[in-house]
């Protein structure tokens, strides 16, 4: 989707500002928000992919209102109510509803080093032959669709050039609306800044974005 | 947020929603509140960027895990005992004279969570977000940083799954140091590519902080 999540490219956002001496978490509750979301991502009822949509469909300019952490909230409450795990009444109350059989959480305490160490692969063994090979060049497509994309604006119909080729992984624009993995090449592929951008951008300069074989045509 | 007297409205500060959601889902049955503690423990006390600096250290000193680094770095920071969640794929990027790295996701806020921890606030920013991949070198001036106009400045924007470090140039004067005093000089600006490692004794912004 054309969101304003995709904001590569975008002017008016204002100037960067690091805080020196950042804490981890700037409140306790950011830090339970992080713990909740993987605790309940343990589940597996849904996948990174749709987890990112999720986060995109926060109205536009709620999505540039709110704290990172905010939009997790957000993110993870959709998730919940739509894949059964609580109700609108029961999120509106804080009670469960009455009568209910007790759950068992997905992630165990003694289970989180584990979880953690493992992570959650999305590459796929595939006897796939790459279409690109590094070198050869290429023009990424201008592909809108309505739905998840990992297919920055900003690349779309720009001719780059495949710099290395990173193996077999999950398709996000299914995945993420659970139409299936469609496991295929990912790229790494060079745009020229001048041909991202013209003459603003300095001539050495290269933006380096990693898109899928379906993203891209031979040029 | 508008002060709602509304019953069911939920309330309109995230930390009271947060506490709700989190007694209602442990009311349920379905978080174990010992699971998060240990979530948040790892993440605020265990994994950081001390866990990069590491991994830099051990490429400057050792020629043949640097090329093996540089090869295939999931397996190479695996063999320091990093890896996992959000570092499943990783890639080291070099940076030297002539090329500057730098790493970006425009569309989220991607990051190699094994190696560096979680983002900073500034990274995960709709300034640094927007901007990272159409104006690096400005981007980089507001942090402090200044490159010469023939430096090819190469940004990565983290649109799959792959996640990046960012090897940053060993400075001078450091070839005594033994691999700890190393990775104390590299800082995680650095290995975002944001910063160049200070040589030893200079005194740099905020370094020893923000890492």
């Amino acid at each position: 989707m054309n969101g304003v999540h995709d904001m590569g490219g975008m002017d008016g956002m204002g100037p960067v500002r690091a805080q020196c001496g950042e804490p981890v978490f700037h409140h306790r509750w950011e830090a339970r928000v992080f713990a909740l979301v993987r605790a309940m991502g343990a589940f597996g009822r849904w996948n990174i992919d749709a987890s990112r949509h999720q986060r995109e469909l926060i109205p536009a300019a709620e999505y540039l209102r709110m704290s990172y952490y905010e939009k997790w909230l957000t993110g993870l409450t959709g998730l919940l109510l739509q894949h059964g795990f609580i109700t609108e009444e029961e999120l509106a109350s804080g009670r469960p509803t009455p009568g209910l059989a007790k759950g068992t959480p997905a992630l165990a305490a003694a289970m989180v080093a584990k979880f953690i160490a493992r992570g959650a692969p999305a590459s796929r063994g595939s006897s796939r032959v790459p279409r690109f090979r590094p070198g050869q060049p290429v023009r990424a497509r201008n592909l809108n669709p309505v739905g998840h994309t990992r297919l920055p604006r900003y690349a779309r119909g720009k001719a780059g050039t495949i710099d290395r080729v990173h193996g077999v992984f999950v398709l996000p624009d299914s995945n993420a609306h659970f139409q299936g993995e469609r496991p295929q090449h990912v790229y790494s592929v060079r745009f020229e800044a001048r041909e991202l951008w013209g003459e603003r951008a300095a001539p050495p300069d290269a933006v380096y974005v990693d898109l899928w074989e379906e993203y891209l045509d031979a040029a | 947020m508008s002060h709602s007297h509304d019953k069911q409205s939920l309330p309109s500060d995230p930390a009271l929603r947060v506490l709700a959601l989190e007694s209602l889902l442990i009311e349920k049955g379905l978080v174990d509140r010992d699971a998060l503690d240990a979530l948040v423990e790892t993440y605020e006390h265990k994994v950081g960027p001390h866990n990069g600096a590491k991994v830099v250290a051990r490429a400057w000193k050792d020629a043949a895990y640097k090329a093996r680094l540089l090869a295939d770095a999931t397996a190479a920071i695996g063999e320091l005992g990093f890896g996992g969640l959000q570092g499943e794929h990783m890639i080291a990027l070099e940076n030297t004279a002539s090329v500057h790295n730098m790493v970006v996701c425009t569309l989220c806020s991607c990051y190699p969570y094994p190696i560096l921890g979680l983002p900073p606030v500034w990274y995960k920013s709709a300034p640094y977000r927007s901007r990272a991949v159409i104006d690096p070198r400005g981007v980089l001036r507001e942090l402090g940083l200044e490159l010469p106009e023939r430096t090819e400045i190469r940004v990565w924007d983290s649109t799959a799954e792959l996640r990046y470090l960012v090897v940053p140039q060993r400075p001078a004067g450091t070839e005594e140091m033994t691999e700890e005093q190393l990775a104390s000089l590299v800082t995680r600006d650095t290995m975002i590519g944001v910063a160049l490692v200070q040589a030893p004794k200079t005194s740099a912004a905020c370094a020893p902080k923000i890492r």
